[in-house]
């Protein structure tokens, strides 16, 4: 049954992607569909089977790549980790294809569309189900295959070819980062199956190794190694420029891949590796400052943006930040929770702004909307919700809110407890950037639903509600949306929290705080050595403890500042786009230093197009023509082939054969000569 | 073990074909297809007596096998044959792509067919033999007289500039193989023997095995190619014909990485590990060098012939390593750019059929008319850049795995070459199949006919399939990898006591 899970998606994309001329687009839709909403059900109950029964299931598959001591196997492995992946991935992939049925109706290439999005789905689930690093890096690459095949999924496009081969490349420099890290992995514990090498942490702990010429600590190397391709993968600060050029790709994809699922695989993998960081402490603080700066960076940019998908793109790059300056800081239980409701909300809003620009015919730009208010009231219900779980709308104290409400203030309060110099500083940019979060959102909805039209007459008399196929999947996030965070709050970073996740997580007792007793999580019995590492009872709550516990006990304005942070947003929203709304144009037209580097994303592409794109490209010619040509040939063959040539032109003229003749001639000499000296020399030794 | 030398038949039946084919009479267009017809047949019969033989083998025994041992020239030259777990996958690869060959030369050969046909009959015997050959002598002469049909092919077949691809490639192998030649004949002198067999046991004194290997090295070197004596491929590769560059790419490029591992890392030890650093240099400037050249190339033949030296790249650096993983790698890495590489080239000259240019600029939106094509392209160009899934990615991270143990700057420039290639392949891809479809010449292109469908799929299969499952690849190559690393090691311990003793 597991298996199915796993496979069934796989089974969809390969009969689509075949069979697609034969079974036409409609059998390609309701088959590959109906697989996922059959996946979806046997995730749910691995959910309650997995997370809240307690149980871990490990499946054979096949033999993968065994050479000597290396062993890597197709294995399935069930834990809550993977069960919390399983529901997200498979439940908004699920409602990404039904949806996918309305937003693509009019596109010729369906079965190719739908066996991508299943075939990506595939992938997603072989890395979140993985046992070792290896299928983990398959998953890994492959949904990088179905990103890239995605985003250029309309090949006539030359925008939309540049920025899947784009995703794809910068994706390779994050992989680059992880495939040394797994090979470091096999260095240092002989082995790359997670059980073998989580149980063996504690020992490599402080131990170092050559690495470039430099002793260094092998296992911050190789935590280090595996966060940079977790930073390609979520598109973190440095290598974050391929996400919003990927919004190329059909508005579903984004939502699914470039939101939901395949950019949080780099949080999963920080998670799933907590047994080697918790190990690692340089390498965490690595993790949160890269985290927390990418939360503020992508904020900043997001700010003024005017493609509805770009604003969106910008939000999910700095919530990632938010996931990982958690996790950075320990408190993974909340990074695991914010990528849970994260998808939620974030696929809503990005679904509801496909709804907005299938009803505006393609139309992507901000500045051309406003008013849709009344012509798309569902639509503008649906954004609503999940703008309101993306700012974290709730009522502090009582704690009663949105999905963000929970999940976003819980790390905020967690950076502020970790009470060190780098989460103090994520503290401060995780508030700033909620800030401009609420900034941000508000001034899309303002943008896009309030106000009067801005479009043409033709464009708005057209302007309609999508069938329900589209909307049915809003509303099933909206619930998400607004509810999950309530729902689950408990579980994942609550009182419950120690039986929920049952050893998938591991948090060294160092790293528990000082306000609470470490951790005590019940290992499965591979983490017996995990387990092992030194827990010294401390008073406290028996359940967990550690930052979390910390994060309960913080200061009420710090409890309160994400909530200040939220209404300042709102505020400053509205008032220079419901109360000024001539101000913004003009003071984008006035184009002040600050507005121009911020629009233009603090100048990344340009700055790597001019250190890497144009010198790989220059160095490529030069070699080739000055390398290969000029010198090696020159000197070579060129040189003695010209003398050869010149002797003997007449001779070629006279017969075109003739270089095959000598050839032929030479070679048999050759072996004429050696045979006589072998046969002959042969009688004497 | 059968008692009648199925490696004589494998490796001279082809001959035999070439030799019925030389009696058909008249050029008319009914010769042609007999022609065309009996390659086909002989090359496929021999692909299953290939296969036969693979059942037969014992992966277990890490020995040669088959082995055929027969009095030849005055006594200390005799014939001998056999494969162990290291040579048979290379037969096999061998018997494989000639069907793909003959089938894709179906229609683009129209001139002296019957010459075409017997050249590359003549060549599989060739080729195959350089895998089985248990005699030094019988090695060279197959590993030599292998050239002389490629000769052929490219100056007869060739494109424009076929005279000076040929030269080049020549001149090239001449300098190596006339080193290698002296190479032998002191080896013969000091072992009294060219018993490949015995000569894995003799113990040549260190001194010795310096110029050995170097002789060694410089035949190999260029038949890999290693950079820099590679620039005889992109020219080769461009003139010769489909067929001619697939079994150039999926064949004789392997003969140098066969040649390293028959000889130089068993026989001269001492030799191969002072070299090792030498081989990783040159193995890396290759990854990154000639990527980077690949980023340039406006010729879809060029790209992909430098991409071949990049990927062998992959190959010398895992061999170099000593290691399970890297030996393992390699050949895995070979198996799969022999595949691979063939079928890419078989790609290019399905367009080239249709179009006859190699110039990517002329293509462009392909997608559009020839979605099967596409399909196929993209799984080559994937495997190609090594994902995981297919068998391009197994020997990559093999290879890397093993120099990372090694040597991390090895393996931290290496993998570089994983983010390069990736640049180069999906550009191909993107400016031939993406984009729209404007030129007016191409509105009318045709997609895959059957023909060319029944010569892609098998190699597309394959390569999926190693990807998810090398199982069989490896556990072929396990017990003789083991015994060439044990060997090693143990000839390694007991030259150096000798040296020591003798000092």
């Amino acid at each position: 049954m597991l298996s199915a899970i796993v496979f069934l998606p796989a089974l969809g994309a390969l009969i689509a992607g075949l069979g697609g001329r034969y079974i036409g687009a409609r059998g390609a839709e309701v088959l590959t569909t109906g697989f996922m909403f059959m996946a979806l059900g046997l995730s749910i109950v691995a959910f309650s089977r997995i997370a809240l029964g307690g149980e871990v299931v490990t499946v054979e598959v096949l033999p993968w790549i065994q050479s000597g001591s290396f062993q890597a196997n197709w294995t399935l492995r069930f834990d809550t980790l993977t069960a919390v992946m399983l529901v997200v991935v498979n439940g908004v992939s699920a409602l990404v294809h039904m949806y996918s049925i309305g937003y693509m109706h009019e596109d010729p290439a369906r079965p190719r569309f739908f066996a991508y999005l299943s075939l990506f789905t595939f992938a997603m689930l072989m890395l979140v189900t993985a046992d070792n690093f290896l299928q983990l890096f398959f998953g890994w690459e492959g949904v990088g295959l179905a990103s890239y095949l995605l985003i250029g999924f309309w090949y006539e496009k030359p925008s939309a070819n540049a920025a899947a081969i784009k995703a794809f490349v910068v994706n390779r420099v994050g992989d680059f980062g992880f495939a040394l890290g797994i090979m470091g992995v096999y260095f240092a514990f002989g082995s790359i199956s997670f059980d073998t090498v989580f149980a063996a942490a504690p020992e490599a702990a402080g131990q170092s190794f050559d690495f470039l010429g430099y002793r260094v600590d092998i296992l911050t190397t190789i935590c280090l190694l595996l966060f940079m391709g977790a930073c390609g993968k979520s598109a973190q600060l440095g290598l974050h420029t391929w996400l919003p050029d990927a919004m190329e790709g059909p508005t579903p994809v984004s939502a699914l891949i470039h939101a939901a699922t395949m950019v949080t695989a780099g949080v999963f993998l920080v998670c799933r590796c907590s047994p080697l960081f918790e190990f690692a402490p340089s390498a965490l603080m690595v993790v949160t400052i890269v985290g927390a700066s990418t939360a503020f960076f992508a904020a900043t940019v997001g700010l003024f943006q005017n493609d509805i998908k770009r604003v969106i793109a910008y939000s999910t790059c700095s919530q990632l930040g938010y996931m990982f300056f958690a996790a950075g800081l320990s408190a993974y239980e909340a990074a695991m929770f914010h990528l849970f409701t994260h998808a939620f909300f974030k696929a809503l809003l990005f679904l509801g702004a496909g709804s907005v620009i299938h009803a505006m015919h393609h139309e992507q730009d901000l500045r051309k909307m406003g008013g849709l208010f009344r012509l798309i009231p569902l639509t503008w219900a649906m954004m609503l919700a999940g703008t309101f779980a993306l700012t974290g709308l709730g009522i502090p104290f009582l704690g009663i809110g949105t999905a963000g409400f929970y999940s976003k203030d819980v790390i905020i309060e967690a950076a502020y407890a970790s009470g060190s110099e780098h989460g103090m500083y994520a503290f401060i940019a995780g508030v700033a950037a909620a800030v401009m979060t609420s900034f941000y959102s508000w001034r899309l909805m303002f943008m896009a639903f309030h106000g009067p039209h801005r479009a043409d007459e033709e464009t708005i008399s057209h302007v309609h509600e999508p069938p329900s196929v589209m909307t049915v999947p809003l509303m099933a996030l909206a619930v998400g949306a607004i509810f999950a965070g309530g729902l689950f709050v408990n579980l994942f970073v609550g009182d419950e929290r120690a039986e929920f996740w049952n050893g998938s997580i591991y948090v060294a007792s160092a790293h528990t705080g000082e306000h609470a007793a470490p951790a005590e999580h019940a290992a499965p019995a591979g983490h017996a050595a995990t387990e092992a590492a030194p827990e010294a009872p401390e008073k406290g709550a028996a359940h967990g403890g550690g930052i979390l516990e910390a994060a309960h006990h913080v200061p009420d304005w710090v409890k309160l500042s994400p909530f200040a942070a939220m209404l300042l947003g709102l505020a400053i929203a509205w008032y220079f786009y419901i109360r000024h709304p001539a101000w913004p144009p003009q003071l984008a037209a006035r184009k002040g230093p600050l507005y121009t580097f911020l629009y233009n994303k603090w100048y990344f592409d340009e700055l790597y197009d001019l250190i890497f794109v144009r010198p790989a490209k220059w160095l490529g010619r030069l070699l080739w023509k000055g390398g290969d040509g000029a010198i090696i040939d020159g000197l070579g063959p060129d040189g003695v082939a010209a003398r050869v040539i010149d002797v003997t032109r007449r001779v070629v003229q006279l017969q075109s054969g003739f270089i095959y003749h000598y050839a032929f001639a030479m070679l048999i000499g050759i072996a004429a000569i050696v045979t006589y000296f072998m046969a002959t020399s042969g009688v004497t030794p | 073990m059968t008692d009648w030398p199925i490696l004589t038949l494998v490796t001279f039946l082809p001959l035999a074909g070439a030799l019925f084919i030389a009696f058909i009479q008249q050029e008319t267009e009914v010769a042609n297809r007999n022609a065309r017809l009996v390659a086909l047949y002989t090359t496929v019969i021999n692909l299953c007596l290939a296969l036969y033989l693979w059942s037969l083998f014992d992966p277990a025994n890490p020995d040669f096998q088959f082995v055929e041992d027969v009095g030849w020239l005055g006594g200390n030259i005799d014939y001998r044959m056999g494969v162990d777990g290291i040579s048979i996958l290379f037969v096999v690869l061998t018997a494989l792509l000639m069907p793909a060959c003959i089938l894709a030369s179906w229609e683009s050969i129209t001139e002296r067919v019957k010459d075409y046909m017997i050249a590359f009959l003549v060549l599989e015997t060739l080729m195959i033999g350089v895998f089985c050959a248990l005699d030094l002598v019988l090695f060279y002469l197959f590993f030599e007289g292998g050239l002389i049909p490629m000769f052929i092919i490219i100056g007869v077949w060739g494109g424009k500039r076929r005279v000076y691809a040929t030269y080049k490639f020549f001149l090239y192998t001449l300098l190596g193989s006339v080193l290698m030649l002296l190479a032998i004949l002191a080896m013969y002198v000091d072992a009294g023997t060219t018993d490949i067999r015995a000569l894995l046991d003799h113990r040549f004194p260190p001194e010795m095995q310096t110029w050995l290997w170097l002789a060694f090295f410089a035949s190999f070197a260029v038949k890999m190619p290693m950079w820099p004596v590679h620039t005889w491929l992109p020219d080769a590769h461009v003139e010769a014909p489909t067929a001619g560059s697939v079994i150039l790419a999926g064949i004789l490029l392997k003969m140098g990485g066969y040649g390293f591992l028959r000889f130089s890392i068993p026989m001269f030890p001492l030799a191969s590990v002072d070299f090792a650093p030498l081989v990783y240099s040159l193995s890396i400037v290759a990854i990154i060098y000639t990527s980077l050249v690949a980023l340039a190339q406006e010729d879809i033949k060029k790209l992909i012939a430098y991409s071949s030296v990049a990927h062998m790249g992959f190959v010398t650096m895992g061999i170099f390593t000593v290691t399970r993983q890297g030996i393992d790698g390699a050949i895995v890495q070979m198996i799969s750019h022999g595949l691979v590489s063939g079928a890419l080239f078989l790609c290019v000259g399905v367009i080239y059929d249709r179009m006859h240019t190699r110039e990517i600029a002329a293509y462009g939106g392909l997608a559009k008319r020839m979605p099967l094509y596409a399909a196929a392209f993209m799984v080559f160009t994937m495997a190609n850049v090594g994902l995981p899934g297919t068998s391009g990615f197994v020997g990559e991270f093999l290879t890397l795995l093993a120099a990372f143990q090694v040597n991390t700057f090895v393996a931290i420039f290496a993998t570089t070459g994983v983010i390069l290639s990736a640049t180069y392949a999906l550009t191909l891809y993107r400016r031939v199949i993406f984009g729209t479809l404007d030129k007016p010449d191409l509105q009318s292109i045709m997609d895959l006919n059957p023909r060319e469908i029944a010569v892609l799929l098998p190699l597309l299969v394959l390569t999926v399939a190693m990807g998810f499952y090398p199982a069989p690849v490896l556990e072929v190559t396990g017990a003789a990898v083991n015994n060439l690393i044990h060997d090693h090691a143990a000839a390694l311990a007991t030259t150096a006591t000798l040296g020591a003793g003798g000092n």
